[in-house]
């Protein structure tokens, strides 16, 4: 029984080592990535858009950053 | 460091990088779809017309997996130095390079000297000095 979970352990710690050996993509293997269909929205204008709302509604914490808005509550 | 050997598929070249030895060489990895490295190209063009003379050998290895881009490049992007194409990246992986576009300056006798990643147009004229400091060895 002991035995059994000791080659348990050992077969989950070899799983974990292994999932070190690739650190994924390489720097000249990017060109999928920067193909303009990979890009995380088409339009420019509407990540602009999206990032406004996001910025305006955040703005009393600070909004994308972590010091306080204008009001002086954080 | 001494340089990884490699072979090299280009005419006007010999047909590995150690023949090379003797002359200074600049290798350059560049890609299609790698902003900067479209900035190095003109530079690149211009040290291998004036140092030629002098032992340079300037050589871009292209690491694009679809060379169809890389000749689309080419065609808005002149090059007057020798192309070699790599996509598999298996020189890139020798070099383990760290980012792009990078470039190795070797020195006469195969040594890596000076090495750079990324292309920065405010600091040509040091990538020169280093050039005409390798030359006159």
């Amino acid at each position: 029984m002991l035995k059994k979970a000791q080659i348990i352990l050992a077969f989950l710690i070899s799983t974990l080592l292994v999932g070190c050996a690739n650190l994924g993509v390489q720097p000249w293997e990017r060109d999928l990535l920067a193909k303009e269909e990979m890009a995380l929205d088409s339009e420019g204008i509407d990540l602009g858009l999206d990032d406004h709302i996001y910025f305006s509604k955040e703005a009393t914490s600070g909004g994308r950053g972590f010091a306080g808005g204008g009001c002086g509550c954080n | 460091m001494a340089a990884p050997d490699f072979a090299i598929l280009n005419v006007q070249l010999p047909n590995k990088l150690s023949d090379l030895a003797g002359q200074v060489v600049y290798l350059d990895f560049w890609a299609s779809w790698c902003k900067p490295c479209r900035q190095s190209f003109p530079w690149m063009n211009q040290m291998q017309q004036k140092y030629a003379a002098q032992g340079l050998q300037i050589i871009a290895i292209n690491l694009d997996s679809e060379s169809s881009l890389a000749k689309d490049f080419l065609d808005k992007v002149p090059a007057q130095i020798p192309i070699i194409y790599d996509p598999e990246g298996n020189i890139a992986s020798e070099y383990q390079l760290i980012g792009m576009p990078s470039s190795y300056l070797i020195d006469k006798t195969g040594k890596i000297r000076f090495s750079h990643k990324g292309f920065f147009t405010r600091t040509e004229h040091l990538y020169e000095q280093e050039l005409v400091l390798l030359l006159n060895e």
